[in-house]
Parts: C-alpha cells; sequence; structure tokens
C-alpha cells in the first residue's frame, strides 16, 4: 500500500512524489487533499495537497516542501519503498464553473496544487491567466506544464533571475487595473503571499479564493487543531475548507497557529538530525554505485 | 455467610500507583485486585433478590451470577458469563461509571448508605477479564457458516467493534473502516494509556481479527468512498455508522483561536494516538506547557488534565462551572486527579481568553458562579455573579466541553436523517432513514460513553442479523 511509483526533485527543496492509492485516485477533485504518515509508529500526520492523479494507474501525485521533519523525512524516501498512510481525498473540491476570466496565482510549491485546479477552470470554459512567483530561479517549478496549460503564463522571481522581477501582486493588480479584469481569483502559496493576494484584490470586489494549509492531526474534523477565523467565526479547514474567501480570512491569526510548534519543532529537527543525516548518506551510497 | 456477615467484609481498596510517581509516568494507575483481593470483593454480593444491579447495566451481564462464581474462585466460569453479555470486559471494567450503573443499585450499598461501598462490580469484572487475557486462553466466539452477506462497520470504536463481532458471529462477512491509520476509536485517541493501556484494546482488536473481522484503515467513509458506493458498487448489503462525536466544542469566546488554546481532543489525541508524551521518539511536537487550565468537569476533562501533569506542566488547573456534585466524571477519576495534583476551580468559567503580541494565549478572564435553579438536565444551573470578573494566568488552555457530531457522514450521504444537532435519527432498533443502514454510539446519542456505545451496537447488530436474514 501507498508505495511511492516515482518521485522527482524538482528545485532544490520541492520534491512530487507519485503515490499508489488508487480510491483516492479515483475520488479525488481538484482542491482536494490528503493526510500522510511516514513513519508506522512514531510519524506524524501532515496535510499535502493532491497535486494530480491518474484513476488508471492508481496513482496520486504530491508535492512538498522538505523543511520540517516529516516532509525532510519523507525527501529520503526512494521509489519503490512505501508511505505508512495515506488518507484522502479531505476537504470540499474547488467550486468550479465558467467563471469568464480567473487569474490563478501560485507561490513557490503552491504552484503543483495549483495545477489541477487550473486545469478544470480550463476544461470549464473559462480564460486562466496564470502567475507564479518564486524567490529565485533555481526555486522555479511547473513552468513549462503552466505554460501549456494557461492562456497566459507570468513567471515572476523576488531576484529577477528568471522570469518578471518583483512579487506576484505586481501583475495581479495590473490585471486587476486593465480593460479584461479577472472575474475571480485564486491564489495558494505561503500565507503572507495570500494574505497580500487578498489586499490587492479586495480594493476591487474580485471574489478571491484561497486554500489554506493548517496544522492538522485527523483531517476528519475530530481535532480542531486545524481551525482559522474566516468571516468572525471559526472554521475547521478540514471540513469547512481548505478553500475560503480570501477576504473574510483571517491571516494574521492563521499565520500565528502555522507557527504553534516551531520552538518543538526545530528541537525535533536538531534531536533527528542524524538519523536524516544516515538516511540522505544510504541514497547518496546507492546512487553512487 | 449470613448477610450480615456479608457486610462486615471490608470493601477491598484498589491497588495503586502512588499519586507522586505516577503524575510522572504513563503507566496504568490502577493496578487490579489480587486474586485474593477479588474473591474477597465478590464474596460481598448478598445475592440479592431481584438482582437490581442488572438493570442498571446497559448491556444486561448476570451479575450475582459471575460474582457468585469469582467468590469461589471460578474465574473462568465468571469471565464467561460476562463474555456471554459483553464484548469488552477489560475495558468496561477500567472505564464504565459504574458508581452511576450496575453499583448505583447495589442493595449493599444501600444498606451501608454508600455508593462508594457498594460491591465493587466493576474492578472484580476487570481482573477476571485480565486473568483471562494474561492467560492467553481467550476463547474465540464460534463463527456461524458464512451466509454470503457483506456488512460495512464505519468506525472502530466501542460501538464498531460490538457490531463487528457480533455480526460476524452470525456468519456474515464484515469490513471495519476506520479513518486512522489504528483502529480503536476513542479507545485509542482518547482515553489515556494511564486509564486504558494500549495494549488491551489492541488485544480486543486481534480477536477480531481472529474472527475474520477485516479492518481498513486510513479510510474515511463520506470522502474516500460514499455510503452509496460501498452499498451500490462494493457490494455490501449493510451498513453500521459508528462514527462516535468527532467534532470539538468550543467555547465560542473572544480569544479561543490564539495559540496554545487546544480541544481535549487535539490535545489528546497528540498524546495518546501520536504518543507525543514520548519526545525521544515521536514524530509528532509535544505540548509544552507551565500552567494549565482544562474547560469542563467530565471524564474528558480530567484526562486531559492529568495528561497535563504527564507532559510535564507545573501546574493543572480545572475550571468547571458548576460544583463537583454536578460534575459528570467518574468519581474516581475525580479523586485520581485531585490526588495526582490537579487544581479544583468549580463555580468559575472562562469568559475570555486573552494574548500576548505573538498570539499566544497569556490568560483566561474568568466570571464567578452560583447554583440556581434545576435546568433541563435536572442538575442545578450555574449563574454567574455579576462584576466577579478575575484574569489567571496561564499558557494553555484546554477546552474539554464536549463534542457536537461530526458532519462528514451526513454532508455525504442523501436522505439520511439527522436531528438539527447532527445527530443520525434512528428508531428503537438503531436503524437509520434508509434501507440497510443502521447507527449507533455517540453520533447518534451525543457525547456518552463507552458502554453505551457497546449497547446500542449490540442493539443494532440484533437488528441488522434479523434485517440480512430476511
Amino acid at each position: 500500500m501507498y508505495r511511492i511509483v516515482e518521485k522527482k526533485n524538482l528545485s532544490e527543496l520541492v520534491f512530487t512524489m507519485k503515490v499508489e492509492a488508487p480510491m483516492i485516485a479515483r475520488n479525488r477533485k481538484p482542491g482536494q487533499f490528503v493526510i500522510i504518515q511516514v513513519e508506522p509508529e512514531w510519524g506524524e500526520r501532515i496535510p499535502l495537497t493532491i497535486a494530480d492523479a491518474d484513476s488508471d494507474a492508481g496513482t496520486i501525485s504530491l508535492a512538498f516542501q522538505a523543511v520540517g521533519l516529516t516532509t525532510k523525512l519523507l525527501a529520503t524516501k526512494k521509489e519503490g519503498e512505501e508511505l505508512a498512510a495515506v488518507l484522502g481525498p479531505l476537504g470540499n473540491p474547488s467550486e468550479i464553473e465558467n467563471f469568464g476570466h480567473v487569474v490563478c496565482v501560485g507561490g513557490g510549491f503552491g504552484t503543483a496544487p495549483l495545477f489541477p485546479i487550473v486545469q478544470a477552470l480550463k476544461a470549464a470554459g473559462n480564460k486562466v491567466t496564470v502567475i507564479i512567483g518564486y524567490r529565485t530561479k533555481s526555486l522555479v517549478i511547473m513552468e513549462e506544464e503552466m505554460r501549456n496549460l494557461a492562456d497566459e503564463l507570468i513567471v515572476m522571481t523576488d531576484d529577477g533571475s528568471h522570469g518578471r522581477k518583483g512579487l506576484v501582486t505586481l501583475p495581479l493588480k495590473e490585471l486587476c487595473d486593465s480593460p479584461n479584469p479577472p472575474d475571480r481569483v485564486i491564489a495558494i502559496g505561503p500565507p503572507i503571499m495570500m494574505k497580500f493576494c487578498a489586499e490587492t484584490t479586495r480594493p476591487y470586489g474580485i471574489k478571491t479564493i484561497v486554500s489554506l494549509n493548517t496544522i492538522m492531526i485527523d483531517g476528519t474534523g475530530m481535532c480542531g487543531g486545524c481551525r482559522a477565523v474566516v468571516g468572525g467565526e471559526t472554521k475547521f479547514v478540514c471540513v469547512d475548507g481548505p478553500e475560503f474567501d480570501a477576504h473574510k480570512v483571517d491571516f494574521d491569526s492563521m499565520m500565528s497557529r502555522l507557527r504553534a510548534f516551531s520552538p518543538q519543532e526545530k528541537e525535533m529537527l536538531e534531536k533527528h538530525r542524524c538519523n536524516l543525516q544516515e538516511a540522505a548518506d544510504a541514497i547518496a551510497a546507492k546512487e553512487a554505485k | 455467610m449470613t448477610p450480615a456477615e456479608k457486610m462486615a467484609i471490608k470493601p477491598q481498596d484498589m491497588p495503586s500507583q502512588a499519586p507522586e510517581e505516577r503524575r510522572h509516568n504513563m503507566r496504568e494507575v490502577a493496578l487490579g485486585y489480587t486474586e485474593e483481593m477479588a474473591k474477597t470483593e465478590a464474596s460481598r454480593c448478598l445475592g440479592c433478590k431481584g438482582a437490581p444491579c442488572v438493570d442498571g447495566c446497559p448491556v444486561k451481564i448476570r451479575i450475582p451470577e459471575f460474582l457468585a462464581k469469582a467468590a469461589e474462585g471460578d474465574f473462568d466460569g465468571a469471565i464467561g458469563v460476562i463474555r456471554e453479555s459483553s464484548l469488552l470486559p477489560g475495558i468496561c471494567g477500567r472505564v464504565c461509571p459504574q458508581e452511576k450503573q450496575c453499583q448505583a443499585n447495589c442493595t449493599l450499598g444501600k444498606a451501608l448508605k454508600d455508593v462508594g461501598k457498594a460491591v465493587a462490580i466493576g474492578r472484580v469484572e476487570r481482573f477476571c477479564a485480565d486473568r483471562q487475557r494474561e492467560s492467553g486462553k481467550t476463547p474465540l466466539p464460534q463463527i456461524k457458516p458464512s451466509t454470503g452477506k457483506r456488512v460495512a462497520v464505519i468506525g472502530s470504536g466501542p460501538a464498531g467493534i460490538t457490531v463487528a463481532a457480533d455480526l460476524r458471529r452470525e456468519g456474515h462477512d464484515v469490513t471495519i473502516f476506520e479513518a486512522f491509520h489504528k483502529p480503536g476509536g476513542v479507545l485509542v485517541y482518547g482515553i489515556p494509556e494511564f486509564r486504558l493501556p494500549k495494549a488491551i484494546v489492541q488485544s480486543e482488536i486481534d480477536s477480531l481479527k481472529a474472527m475474520g473481522v477485516k479492518i481498513e484503515t486510513n479510510f474515511v467513509v463520506g470522502r474516500t468512498s460514499r455510503i452509496s458506493d460501498l452499498m451500490e458498487k462494493e457490494g455490501f448489503d449493510a451498513v453500521f455508522i459508528g462514527t462516535g462525536a468527532g467534532l470539538p466544542k468550543f467555547m465560542g469566546i473572544p480569544g479561543e483561536n490564539l495559540v496554545g488554546v487546544y480541544s481535549a481532543n487535539e490535545y489528546l489525541t497528540r498524546a495518546n494516538l501520536m504518543k507525543a508524551y514520548d519526545t525521544e521518539h515521536a514524530h509528532t511536537p509535544a505540548i509544552v506547557s507551565c500552567k494549565v487550565a482544562v474547560l469542563g468537569g467530565g471524564n474528558v476533562a480530567m484526562d486531559a488534565a492529568r495528561m497535563a501533569l504527564r507532559l510535564g506542566a507545573e501546574e493543572v488547573h480545572l475550571i468547571y462551572r458548576r460544583t463537583e456534585k454536578e460534575m459528570p466524571a467518574r468519581v474516581e477519576e475525580v479523586h485520581h486527579a485531585k490526588e495526582e495534583g490537579v487544581i479544583f476551580h468549580t463555580l468559575e468559567n472562562a469568559v475570555e481568553m486573552l494574548g500576548d503580541d505573538h498570539g499566544c494565549v497569556r490568560a483566561i478572564r474568568c466570571l464567578r458562579y452560583e447554583l440556581g435553579e434545576p435546568d433541563a438536565s435536572g442538575r442545578r444551573s450555574p449563574v454567574p455573579i455579576p462584576g466577579s470578573e478575575f484574569d489567571f494566568d496561564v499558557d494553555t488552555v484546554i477546552v474539554a466541553i464536549g463534542n457536537g457530531s461530526n458532519p462528514l457522514i451526513s454532508r455525504t450521504t442523501e436522505g439520511l436523517v439527522v436531528t438539527k444537532r447532527g445527530n443520525i435519527v434512528v428508531d428503537e432498533n438503531n436503524k437509520s432513514s434508509l434501507p440497510g443502514i443502521y447507527a449507533g454510539g455517540d453520533i447518534v446519542l451525543g457525547a456518552a460513553t463507552v458502554i453505551l456505545a457497546m449497547g446500542e451496537g449490540r442493539r443494532a447488530a440484533k437488528a441488522i442479523n434479523e434485517y440480512l436474514s430476511e
């Protein structure tokens, strides 16, 4: 179960994996996510958005950035190895219809989960402009895939090493001001990027959707760890989301909640550093052979 | 022995780990009776007419009969009697609120004018169950020849386990679907190791598997597959929904989403299921606290408070808006929590949570209460005292005020009738509004107990069996 059939390193820290999960592959819809666990006995449960799926092959694609203990461990897993648990598809699917002109904004590895949404929006007959932004050229992912799919693709880097220099909000604002402004905006990426996308479109009153990736344990509504404030109300991202009206999300609360465990997480990374190093060395040794 | 002689026998105390020691470890608090103690306690039963204790038991164990056998040292016979009615005696002996059920009705307790001096039925039950499990001779029930019918059981908590075992016994092909990576439901994610060792739950799960029940973990019905698909495409003839009360309630007060405020579900799941207490091994971060406030007065509140001590909190305060008399928790849990140093604040309640500059909780604002007239539940309702506000510094708050009903199944199952609160509506046989679909346990009752969930499961299994035999 949950065998890794393909693993790709898209950029420095970003990986995609195709994992066997036939039921999820068959039933998932754009915008949904899974909860995974890398190690059976001691592993942590983390949510990852489904980037793509192949129902014939029975596989789903997951994209992740190896920054925490669990994602770093995941990055050490090789093709043919198995994950301890994959639960899904969780969350409500993206709302897909013919909105007209949709601008999809992807930041960093948020570009990966944006991909199936762009696919579905295109299939529903929308004109889709995609803006993808990265810190620097070496972190750019999925540019070709998006170019083939979108009506227009705008690539941004913070340092100007690839595409246009600047943040994603720059072209987003230009589009809002243009004669053909978006009818809807969908933004997936780091919380701070989603927050500023929301602020960019707010004065224009353009409906803007963000996908929240909060801390979760079960992913089915049981723990309440994922709660976020939306429109002044407490919502559970796992069962009420993950997509919400960006203009109603309290991003500051969400960002502080995302940092809830950062001291412990740092400590744990330190503690498990030798294990991670060992795993990385083992892979390097194997690849060298 | 004459009744007078029996009444003179001293009630047998439960040997326990010393409070100052156990508050720092996860091992079971109550150590269990010795054989002698079990015999002595069982011999206190008056064998009175009418056996009112049996009326108090949700699954109607023939209590005087098993106690009589235990008093004679026939523990195999005793557990045999228990197992005819109860599937999980090792678990129920530990977590049932006996003082509100069988022991509340005990004639001996009444004669001695103290429910605490009733025959300790639960402790003898536990001894009999443990003795059998430790001997490795737990008999597997007889399985009738295959009926060719397939039943899907959603959720592997007490209700689901009961339904699965009862229907498998009747020869049906049973599959349990569990969303978590480990089966057991609330028995593994909620109730802590120090109150219910997970090895005991695992042995019950192993028995189910040995009986031929299939268990699919990492499968959330409603998302991975809908009930309609299970029945129409996967060929299940009947479905039992035993998903529990999995949607934590919050107070709805300002500041509740600050960092450091957890539902008891999250707090306990991190510690129990994800084993975050073992910081050497677990990858799930532990919750590090100095001063903890637990809001609530039920068993879950006690579990969370006692868990907080074990996770290293210096001070744990339990805040409850009524008095100790109204607390829904088992008396023993309240007693254990106090012994371990949990500080009780009754007639107080939080009205706001205050944060620091980083969005972390730093204090709770409380009001004092007094008891007024009895409310719908029959308990005297707490009335706030105007102007009694005060702030209380804490760095962690655990909200343990109960669970609502999880919406996943009702939202994805067309035609399933639920109450305003989201609980599935069933008839007296636990049948839902849809043909072939039954439900039981907390998803029907609202938050209740392990034994009530088992009772529901038992009734549902009987009805499902009849439905499948038609």
